[in-house]
């Protein structure tokens, strides 16, 4: 339980005062890493964060290393909050490794997205030596719209079936689904557009795409 | 059954259970463990009854059959214990029944062909047996011995002792402390300080109030284990006594047992026993009158690996899907339904009860400093005594292996063994002179002793772990780039998918290893390989992305010659990965026989009887049929 030790005297603005790449950076005592980050105009990748939803933890492209006395961690900084004199790095070795394979399997997961390619790239990672399976897949299966489905909109439309390398994104029992409400929030947050194509099965009734099937 | 009403109702009830024993009434202990049950002790134990049912027993009383759980030697099963008379019988089938009635309870003398004979040494006992003397029995002790499915059992074997003591005698302070004093780790895995976790748990409980929950974690999923099954089997009083005083200590009314679906013995035993604890007044109201409140119930898990992960445990009493989530917040901080909850291993719980009997100061003299008291261990592999075996903490690898295990059967040592289940790693039996061959070792370990000690940090210092207690032994015909291989495939398929570093990082892992095992690759691919597993240690979300990596890790670092050995000269040296040996047939000791051309699947050995066979090696597929059925070892892999 290596959890957040708030210091015994908390600086008098009650703010969490910590560094990221040698910056001093201060964090509202709620914040993550990320946000602090974020903040601060200090930039760390993400692709499954969003602000509208809670952080899920999927992609793990924002991993970070933190120090503290002798403990040295990579973690995902959109989950992790920050103590006081933590020593953040964005871009340490071990930081980077994880990074770098992590965009290299996204190309192999997601080989059409265009945000991928461009994103990869930016990392220098160009090819990938993992198996592609669907090269017109889009999806990363980050979770976004399954997250903003249910806590934004309200419903439960849509869902991951399967386990493991099998893992989808469908609704929930693999049939069209009528509490989707056809608001396309999930097209909104997809980060590839993956979902954009898959709108329509998601959708149940078609009735419900004109509109009048709504109340019950 | 009646209700115990207080501490000294207790008191009472075990010294009228133990004055009605009669000392000279025969007990027959038939071992109903994973081990022996696969190898028909059920029907042991029907032939006896039935023996005795049909009275054709001349002795003076009617001797008592009772079934138990493991007792550890299950290479030797089935095994069956005579008492009074000490006596210890090994490898008996259902025919050798009528024998032992006949000789043994009848007439008192020993059957001496199912004595269990060692080196030109019979022993008549369990206790003189080598591979039970080196072993400490404390969490063990009653497993084996005792019907687990009778309450009176236990409570004469000293059960529920503890939790009066700590009812009338102990503060929940006083219980937290000793906990602490005592250094116990969770035997789960992990190795946390328990103490720390309940300290914290009672901590965020005092803040925030409202109910806190334990949690019993029996999910036991790793492949070949079963420590917490026999426990949870033999002894399911010990895990309910230790829950309690966990509970008594941190304000708990409700607690969870958590046991995996394929345990359905050790299900049926926890119901049994639950039910038998509530009648005796020792779980529900009011326990023993001491107003405290605690009850247990029983979930069972799916049986997914990374179902035994608990904050998977805790999403699943939730009714939600068995996945992980990231931790902080841990379990003590928000754990069931958002409220501060302990979650300790079957085996952590079953300490609890020893170290309030005895205290912290007996616990901390067991076993090494930072790694108190025993552990389990499940030794399996290629060793001669396999079974289920209990020792202190911080006993050498080798005492281990070879002392009690016998070590491997016609070799002088043995060359590795894996240890801490699928996410753990593969140590080298001579790790001292390859520590000093490499350069990245850890300076303190070269320096502090030959032999590996076998304790949380000495385990993690290997690069390995401790784990639940899995230990694999493996010799020169076990291949290190084969295991990592079984490893991974099987946390492939055990990922939950969530996070991508371990949902397409474990795969493309496998896809190396795939290639390796087929001799194709480069060293080149053998440091990308290292690197992706670093990444998946760094980067993925649980425990299982982050320790999925250590078998290969380890075998890499320890073993790097074997993987040249299959990249670079395209061989095996263990002669287990297919793609890279070939059976031949050597013409001096083959006699001709011509079975080896019968059973070939493919067809493809030629020659003429009585002169020598060939094999065609386009057209083998390496099965190995001709070397399993040549009478005359003529068959060998190159
Ligand atoms: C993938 C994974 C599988 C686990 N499986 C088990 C298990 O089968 N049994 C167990 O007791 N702990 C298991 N654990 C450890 C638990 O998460 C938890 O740490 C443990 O139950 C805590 O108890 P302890 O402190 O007594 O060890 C597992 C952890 C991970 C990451
Ligand atoms: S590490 Fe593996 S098992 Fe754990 S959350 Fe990620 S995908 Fe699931
Ligand atoms: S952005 Fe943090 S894990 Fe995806
Ligand atoms: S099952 Fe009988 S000794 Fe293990």
């Amino acid at each position: 339980m290596n959890a957040k030790k708030e210091s015994k005297k908390p600086p008098k603005d009650n703010l969490v005062h910590f560094s990221i790449d040698g910056r001093r950076v201060q964090a509202q005592p709620d914040w993550t890493i990320l946000e602090t980050a974020r903040a601060h105009r200090l930039h760390i990748p993400t692709l499954c964060f969003h602000p509208a939803i809670h952080p899920w933890g999927s992609c793990r492209l924002c991993v970070v290393e933190t120090r503290l006395n002798d403990k040295v961690e990579v973690t995902a900084s959109c989950l992790t909050k920050p103590v006081a004199g933590l020593e953040v790095l964005t871009h340490s070795s071990r930081v980077m490794n994880v990074r770098r394979w992590v965009l290299e399997m996204l190309l192999a997961e997601c080989p059409a997205s265009r945000e991928i390619k461009e994103l990869a790239a930016q990392y220098g990672v160009t090819s990938t030596r993992f198996a592609i399976l669907d090269p017109e897949e889009e999806c990363l299966k980050c979770g976004r719209c399954v997250a903003v489905c249910h806590e934004v909109v309200g419903v439960q439309a849509l869902t991951f079936g399967s386990r493991g390398v099998a893992k989808k994104l469908e609704t929930p029992y693999r049939v069209p689904n009528n509490a989707c409400i056809g608001c396309g929030c999930c097209v909104s947050v997809c980060p590839t557009g993956a979902l954009q194509a898959r709108l329509d099965t998601v959708r149940g009734d078609l009735s419900r795409r004109t509109g009048h099937g709504f109340a019950h | 059954m009646k209700k115990i009403k207080n501490t000294a109702g207790l008191q009472t009830l075990r010294q009228t259970l133990l004055e009605a024993q009669d000392p000279e009434m025969p007990v027959v202990r038939v071992c109903l463990g994973p081990g022996c049950l696969a190898l028909g002790a059920e029907k042991v134990a029907r032939a006896f009854k039935s023996a005795v049912r049909n009275k054709k027993i001349k002795a003076r009383v009617q001797p008592l059959i009772k079934g138990t759980g493991c007792h550890g030697f299950c290479s030797q099963g089935t095994l069956v214990s005579l008492s009074p008379a000490n006596l210890f019988y090994v490898r008996v089938k259902p025919e050798d029944v009528a024998e032992i009635v006949a000789t043994s309870l009848e007439q008192g003398r020993t059957v001496e062909r199912l004595l269990y004979s060692d080196n030109g040494a019979r022993y008549r006992s369990a206790a003189e047996i080598p591979f039970y003397r080196a072993q400490q029995k404390i969490i063990l002790k009653n497993v084996g011995i005792i019907d687990p499915l009778d309450i009176n059992d236990a409570l004469m074997a000293g059960g529920y002792q503890s939790l009066a003591k700590v009812l009338t005698e102990m503060s929940p302070e006083e219980v937290l402390k000793t906990v602490e004093v005592s250094g116990l780790r969770g035997r789960g895995g992990g190795g946390f300080p328990t103490g720390y976790k309940w300290r914290r748990a009672a901590d965020n409980a005092r803040e925030n109030p409202g109910p806190v929950y334990v949690i019993a974690n029996g999910e036991e999923g790793d492949p070949g284990a079963f420590m917490d099954r026999s426990i949870m089997e033999g002894d399911p009083h010990k895990v309910i006594e230790g829950m309690i005083i966990g509970a008594y200590a941190l304000g708990a009314n409700q607690g969870y047992l958590f046991v995996r679906h394929e345990y359905p013995l050790a299900i049926h035993h926890f119901s049994i026993a639950l039910r038998q604890a509530r009648n005796r007044g020792l779980l529900g109201k009011n326990i023993l009158g001491s107003g405290f409140d605690f009850d247990l119930q029983i979930n069972r898990g799916a049986g997914a690996y990374v179902c035994g992960e608990e904050t998977a445990i805790i999403a699943s009493l939730e009714g939600r899907a068995g996945e992980p989530r990231t931790r902080p917040p841990y379990p003590a901080q928000e754990g069931l339904w958002g409220r501060p909850t302990v979650i300790n291993n079957v085996e952590t719980w079953a300490n609890v009860p020893h170290i309030m009997e005895k205290g912290a100061d007996w616990y901390t003299g067991l076993g090494v400093p930072h790694s108190t008291g025993t552990k389990i261990f499940s030794l399996v592999g290629k060793v001669k005594n396999t079974g289920l075996v209990e020792v202190p903490m911080g006993i050498s690898l080798g005492a281990l292996v070879e002392g009690i295990g016998g070590g491997v059967p016609g070799q002088t040592h043995f060359k590795a063994v894996q240890t801490g289940g699928p996410s753990g790693g593969i140590i080298p039996y001579e790790l001292k002179e390859i520590f000093t061959d490499y350069h990245y070792h850890p300076e303190e370990f070269i320096a502090a002793k030959k032999e590996i000690s076998v304790d949380f940090d000495s385990m993690a210092q290997t690069g390995s772990i401790m784990g639940g207690g899995g230990m694999i032994v493996m010799d020169d015909h076990d291949c290190v780039v084969d295991v990592a291989r079984y490893f991974l495939r099987f946390l492939e398929e055990e990922s939950c998918g969530k996070c991508l570093p371990c949902r397409l990082g474990l795969k493309g892992m496998l896809e190396f290893l795939n290639r390796f095992a087929r001799g194709q690759g480069s060293p080149e691919d053998i440091d990308a390989l290292e690197s992706l597993g670093q990444a998946l240690v760094d980067g993925s979300l649980c425990g299982l992305g982050r320790a999925a990596p250590n078998p290969v890790l380890t075998s890499i670092r320890f073993f790097r010659d074997e993987y040249l050995a299959h990249i670079v000269d395209h061989k095996c040296p263990a002669g287990v990965c297919r793609d890279l040996i070939s059976y031949q047939i050597d013409p001096e000791t083959c006699n001709g026989c011509g079975l080896c051309a019968q059973e070939c699947p493919e067809a493809c050995i030629t020659g003429k009887k009585k002169k020598l066979f060939t094999i065609g090696q386009e057209a083998c597929i390496r099965c190995g049929v001709c070397q399993d059925v040549c009478p005359v070892q003529a068959v060998q892999v190159a």
